[in-house]
C-alpha cells in the first residue's frame, strides 16, 4: 500500500536521506539527542545489506568512515557536539587526503558536557574548519525534517563531486521533533554516479594507488594546499545556498538558519500582517556562506537582526558579509536555551521597528 | 646482482648461474631513510616475500601508521593508505567491511597500536575484524626522537625516562599482545623476533600465517615483531640485536600467544 505521508523525526529524516542516497557504510557512537539516527541506521543498513557498525568511539568511527572513504563507499557518521570535537583530527585527514564523506552534527548544549538541549554553538567550528590546517567543509543546515531528508541525500552528491566532507548540521529540536515527510519511500531521485579512480580497491591491472595527506618534499604541501584553496573557491562560487522571504521592499531584515529560522519565519509573517516592512535570509548552506545575498541586502535596509541558539557565532559571517553598511543587531540564547517570538519582538522594537 | 653457486662444477657455468636473490614484486625498487641497523627494512621485506608468495599483491591494500614507517607506502609496490596516529586498525575496518575480498593489513609500531591507538587495536580485534596486524615493537619511539613507549621496558633510558624506566613513576611495560589474545575474535597471536637469521625466518613464517588466516577468512591475526632500535637504544646495531636476547624477551617471550 503506498502511503502518502509519512511520520518521522529529524533524525531519522537523515538517515532515510542517506539510505537513499546509497550510503554503503555507516559507523557512530551513542551520544543524546542523536541516538534516533544510529539506531534507525542500525535497522536500515541491515536490511539494505549495508554496513552499520557501533564504533567504541567517535574517534574510531570517524576513522572507520575514512577506510570506507578510501575504498570507493559512500560512507557517515553522526554524532553531537562534544562527539564531533573527537572526530576534528578525522575530519581534517579525509580534507587533506581529498575524501568524501558526511558528517552528522546534531548540536547540544555545551561548552564540556553542557547539556542535551537544542543549541547552535558549533557553528564556527563547523565553518571555520574545526580541525588543524587550513581547510572548509560545506555546511548544509536544515530547518525541517523534510529538508533534513532533501540536504542530506544532497550531502553525499556534494561530498562526491568535490571529494570533501560535507556536514549536516542540525540541533536537538530539529533532530527529535516529528513532522511528515511527504512520499519519501516512492522517491526515485537519480543517484548519482561518481566514478572513484582515485579509490584503494587493490592495484589488479593498474599501478598502485597512495592516498595521503603527508607531504614533505620541498613546496610540496603549499601546492596541495594552494590545490584545496581552488577547490573551497570553486565550491563557494557554485554552492551557497539560501532562502528569502520578502526581501523586496523590506526595510529590517532577520537573519537565521536551522530551528531559529521558524521562529524568525513566525515573526516576519506576524509582523508583515500589521504593515510592518519586513524580511528574512535564511542560510541553507553555512560554508560557503550567503555572504552576496546579504551584502546585497543591507545596502537596502535600515538593518539587520541576527537570531541564534549562542552567544553570536553566525552574526560574525553576517558582519563580514554586511561590512558597515547597516546596523547588526543580534538576539541570542546559549546553553539549550531557545529564542521565543516575544524575545524577537522586544529587541525589534529596541531597534525601534 | 649476480651469485655464483660454488658447488657447482666450472664446465657448467651456465646452469650454475642461479638467481637466488631479488626484488620482491611487492617492494619498490628504492632506498629506504630508516636508520643503519633498524628492524624496519627487514619487516617491510618479509610482508612483500609473503604477499609475492600468496600472489595476492594486487588484491592487498595496506595501511601505515605514524611513526618511523609513516612512509612505508613509498617502499610497498601495493595500494597503501596512511592513517591518523593510533587508528589504522579503525580505517583498515572501514576498508575490509566494504572490500571483504581484499586483503587488508595494518603495519604499527608500539607508540601507534599499544598508547595512542589503544581503543581501536582492542575492539577491532574483539569485533574479530578479519585483517591482518603486522605490530613493530622496538620499545621506544622513533620518529620523534627516542621517548619512552608503552614497551619501553624497566630500567630502559629514554629522552623521557632519563634514568631508566620506573614501574612506580612510568608504569609497567604494556604486553598487549598477551592482552589481545584473551579476546575471543582473536584467532592468533604471535611473538617473534629480527634479531638473527632464524628468528627471521620464524617471522616470516607467522607473517606467512597470519595474512593467511585472512584469506582462509578465519579473523583477526596479530603478529608482534621485537625489532631493533640502535639509535635511540643508543647501541651499535650489534649491540642492539643481542639486547633483543639478553634483555627485551625476558619480558617479551617469544612464540605462539594463542592459535
Amino acid at each position: 500500500m503506498m502511503r502518502e505521508k509519512i511520520l518521522m523525526c529529524g533524525n531519522e529524516a537523515i538517515g532515510e536521506g542517506a539510505i537513499q542516497a546509497n550510503c554503503q557504510f555507516y559507523a557512530g557512537y551513542p551520544i543524546t539527542p542523536q541516538n534516533e539516527l544510529t539506531a534507525y541506521m542500525a535497522r536500515r543498513m541491515y536490511e539494505e545489506g549495508r554496513v552499520f557498525i557501533q564504533s567504541e568511539s567517535e574517534i574510531s568511527a570517524i576513522n572507520m568512515v575514512f577506510g570506507a572513504s578510501l575504498a570507493g563507499a559512500r560512507a557517515m557518521t553522526s554524532s553531537s557536539s562534544p562527539g564531533i570535537s573527537l572526530k576534528q583530527e578525522g575530519i581534517s585527514y579525509l580534507v587533506g587526503c581529498e575524501l568524501p564523506a558526511v558528517i552528522v552534527n546534531i548540536m547540544r548544549g555545551g561548552p564540556g558536557l553542557g547539556n542535551i538541549a537544542p543549541s547552535q554553538a558549533d557553528y564556527f567550528q563547523a565553518v571555520k574548519g574545526g580541525g588543524h590546517g587550513d581547510y572548509k567543509t560545506i555546511v548544509l543546515a536544515p530547518s525541517s525534517v523534510e529538508e533534513a531528508f532533501n540536504l542530506t541525500r544532497l550531502s553525499f552528491d556534494l561530498a562526491d563531486h568535490y571529494r570533501n566532507p560535507v556536514i549536516i548540521l542540525g540541533d536537538g529540536l530539529l533532530g527529535q521533533m516529528m513532522e511528515p515527510l511527504p512520499q519519501i519511500l516512492n522517491s526515485k531521485l537519480k543517484i548519482q554516479n561518481y566514478p572513484k579512480d582515485w579509490a584503494l580497491t587493490g592495484c589488479l591491472g593498474r599501478k598502485p594507488r597512495i592516498i595521503r595527506s603527508l607531504l614533505l618534499g620541498e613546496g610540496e604541501l603549499e601546492r596541495h594546499n594552494q590545490k584545496l584553496q581552488e577547490k573551497f573557491k570553486s565550491i563557494s562560487e557554485k554552492e551557497v545556498r539560501f532562502e528569502r522571504l520578502y526581501l523586496e521592499d523590506a526595510e529590517f531584515v532577520l537573519i537565521a538558519y536551522g530551528t531559529v529560522s521558524r521562529i524568525c519565519k513566525a515573526v516576519v509573517n506576524n509582523l508583515r500582517g500589521k504593515n510592518k516592512k519586513i524580511g528574512l535570509i535564511r542560510p541553507i548552506t553555512l560554508w560557503p556562506f550567503p555572504e552576496k545575498i546579504i551584502r546585497e541586502t543591507a545596502e537596502k535596509i535600515e538593518g539587520i537582526l541576527v537570531v541564534e541558539m549562542s552567544a553570536g557565532q553566525m552574526l560574525e559571517d553576517v558582519k563580514l558579509a554586511v561590512e558597515g553598511k547597516c546596523p547588526v543587531y543580534f538576539c541570542g540564547r546559549m546553553g539549550g536555551g531557545i529564542p521565543t517570538e516575544e524575545e524577537i519582538y522586544e529587541k525589534l522594537s529596541q531597534m525601534l521597528i | 646482482m649476480k651469485i655464483t653457486n660454488k658447488t657447482s662444477s666450472t664446465n657448467q657455468t651456465s646452469k650454475a648461474l642461479r638467481k637466488v636473490f631479488s626484488l620482491p614484486a611487492s617492494m619498490r625498487d628504492v632506498a629506504m631513510h630508516y636508520c643503519s641497523g633498524c628492524g624496519h627494512g627487514i619487516i617491510h621485506r618479509l610482508i612483500c616475500e609473503v604477499i609475492d608468495e600468496l600472489e595476492i599483491r594486487e588484491k592487498t591494500i595496506g595501511v601505515a601508521p605514524v611513526g618511523c614507517a609513516v612512509l612505508a607506502y613509498d617502499y610497498w609496490n601495493f595500494d597503501t593508505t596512511e592513517a591518523s596516529h593510533g587508528r589504522p586498525p579503525a580505517v583498515a575496518t572501514g576498508i575490509k567491511r566494504i572490500l571483504p575480498e581484499r586483503i587488508v593489513f595494518t603495519y604499527q609500531g608500539d607508540g601507534d597500536l599499544a598508547a595512542i591507538g589503544t581503543a581501536e587495536i582492542i575492539h577491532t580485534a574483539n569485533r574479530g575484524e578479519n585483517i591482518t596486524v603486522i605490530f613493530v615493537n622496538n620499545a621506544v619511539y622513533g620518529m620523534t626522537g627516542g621517548q619512552m613507549a608503552p614497551t619501553t621496558i624497566l630500567g630502559q633510558k629514554t629522552e623521557t625516562t632519563p634514568w631508566g624506566r620506573d614501574a612506580q613513576r612510568d608504569g609497567f611495560p604494556l604486553k598487549i599482545s598477551e592482552m589481545l589474545a584473551l579476546l575471543s575474535g582473536v584467532v592468533y597471536v604471535e611473538r617473534t623476533a629480527v634479531n638473527n637469521a632464524k628468528n627471521v625466518l620464524l617471522t616470516k613464517k607467522a607473517i606467512k600465517k597470519a595474512f593467511l588466516n585472512q584469506i582462509e577468512n578465519k579473523g583477526f591475526s596479530l603478529v608482534e615483531i621485537l625489532s631493533p632500535c640502535p639509535t635511540y637504544w643508543r647501541m651499535s646495531p650489534v649491540e642492539a640485536v643481542k639486547w633483543i636476547e639478553t634483555e627485551m624477551v625476558k619480558y617479551y617471550p617469544l612464540g605462539v600467544i594463542k592459535g
